[in-house]
């Protein structure tokens, strides 16, 4: 069933695998972010208590989101790696997680400037924004140990392991920092769970989802194409495939 | 295979207690931060009480990722850790006898150190017990989980602080479960669901990190 799957474990096929991908990706990500954004922005109706500044939600929902669900990839692939022994599989892995970083500050920052008209504060230590804090650590700590090695197919393996390590962690950091926040602080923030969005708000929400993934999409296989060349230079296809590029 | 086992267990023993520095080191270490906090936010008994869980799990917590790093460290420069991985034992048995010692070395003496950190910040009794049970199931947790990402970092030069990067952030539900269990002490409540959910991390890390340490110390050997 996965062997289709198995020919991308080889470098030159995971790249022309992402040449394909690549505008899809891109044309998928430019068109619903910018639907997306301007429709959510412009268009959706005004909350009708926090006004026009609840508008930020169509930036810091999806990735905060998707800088989970980055971290959970990055997992994958770094299990990936590991079982069928893919060279490919901890590029991938190394490719998206400065990506997952910087949608994780995205989410923070957002979060903050979210945080500062409605609860009178740039931080305030919920469970969400305290959990949030630590997965960024966890992708420090990933691309740290990462950056720690010269020979790059070690640290892709020592990465990998740091990255199941974190995705068991987790869930449990998230269970543990919101019973933490409930026996410490109490309900004192109104929380922005309702019990629903309104559809004409939930629309444009899900069309800058989709776009942010498509954008994470794109980026990863752009840094993964750099990736491959960088790791493979020395290699007779590379070499061809620049002469093609060149003429 | 028992006798690799022993021959292992006493051999780790030993090389701890010839290099006692490094034993006692992190300890030193402990108290003194300890002793910083009263210092720093004042000695009122009262709030002393209020932070002295946090601190002293905090605490424990810094020293042992100053001491962590000796677990695979000299076996790894020497080659004996070499000549484990080809001696025919699963890794993952060697390895466990490894943290085991690791722990007793160096938490069991941190555990006999507590009864005055806890005075120095005012404990209560009841706070005191939860504070050792929290330490007896925790602190083997910070040991297994340790010798994953010192099995990691062991080739590394400069590994000590990419150590502490990377375990902080890995150890925080700990700390919270930890500290809120002598929290709920020191307000006479139960604080059995805390136990039970870092019994359950532990019986997890007991499980799964020996594999995990194994992989990331053939990792590091390349």
């Amino acid at each position: 069933m996965w062997k289709w799957l198995g020919q991308y474990a080889k470098p030159e096929r995971a790249y022309q695998l992402c040449n394909t991908l690549q505008p899809y990706f891109a044309v998928v990500a430019v068109i619903s972010l910018v639907v997306g954004v301007i429709w959510g922005l412009a268009f959706a109706p005004q909350d009708y208590q926090q006004g026009d500044s609840f508008r930020i939600i169509y930036i810091h929902v999806p990735s905060a989101i998707l800088s989970m669900s980055t971290y959970v990839a990055m997992a994958v692939a770094a299990l990936v790696g590991m079982v069928w022994q893919w060279r490919t599989a901890y590029m991938t892995m190394i490719a998206m997680a400065p990506i997952g970083a910087v949608m994780t500050f995205v989410a923070l920052f957002t979060g903050a400037a979210w945080g500062k008209p409605m609860w009178g504060a740039w931080w305030v230590w919920d469970a969400r924004l305290t959990s949030e804090l630590i997965l960024l650590f966890l992708y420090f700590g990933v691309i740290a140990l990462y950056n720690a090695f010269d020979d790059k197919q070690q640290a892709g393996k020592a990465a990998g392991v740091m990255a199941l390590v974190g995705v068991i962690n987790v869930p449990i950091i998230h269970y543990s920092v919101e019973w933490w926040n409930t026996l410490h602080q109490g309900a004192t923030i109104s929380k922005f769970d309702k019990p629903s969005i309104a559809p004409e708000m939930l629309w444009p929400l899900l069309v800058c989802l989709l776009g942010f993934a498509a954008f994470i999409a794109a980026v990863t296989v752009m840094r993964l194409k750099s990736e491959i060349i960088r790791r493979e230079m020395h290699r007779p296809w590379v070499l061809e495939f620049i002469k093609r590029e060149e003429r | 295979m028992s006798a690799l086992w022993v021959g292992v267990f006493k051999r780790d023993i030993a090389l701890a207690f010839r290099q006692k520095a490094e034993l006692t080191q992190p300890l030193m270490f402990l108290l003194m931060v300890v002793t910083l906090f009263p210092l720093g936010v004042g000695p009122g008994p009262e709030t002393l009480q209020l932070i002295g869980p946090g601190v002293i799990w905090i605490a424990a917590i810094l020293s042992s990722l100053l001491g962590m790093e000796r677990l695979f460290r000299d076996d790894f420069q020497d080659g004996s850790l070499e000549q484990l991985m080809l001696s025919g034992v699963p890794l993952y048995q060697s390895v466990s006898v490894k943290v085991l010692c690791h722990w007793l070395v160096s938490f069991v003496p941190l555990l006999l150190l507590s009864p005055l950190l806890a005075m120095f910040l005012n404990l209560t009794m009841p706070m005191y017990v939860a504070l050792i049970a929290t330490l007896l199931l925790g602190t083997p947790l910070l040991s297994l989980v340790g010798a994953i990402a010192v099995g990691l970092t062991v080739g590394l030069q400069r590994g000590g602080l990419l150590l502490a990067l990377l375990l902080i952030p890995v150890f925080i539900p700990l700390l919270i479960f930890a500290t809120s269990a002598v929290d709920a002490a020191s307000m006479q409540l139960a604080y059995s669901a805390q136990l039970a959910i870092i019994g359950a991390m532990l019986l997890l890390a007991m499980a799964s990190a020996p594999f995990a340490i194994a992989y990331s110390l053939k990792v590091s050997q390349n």
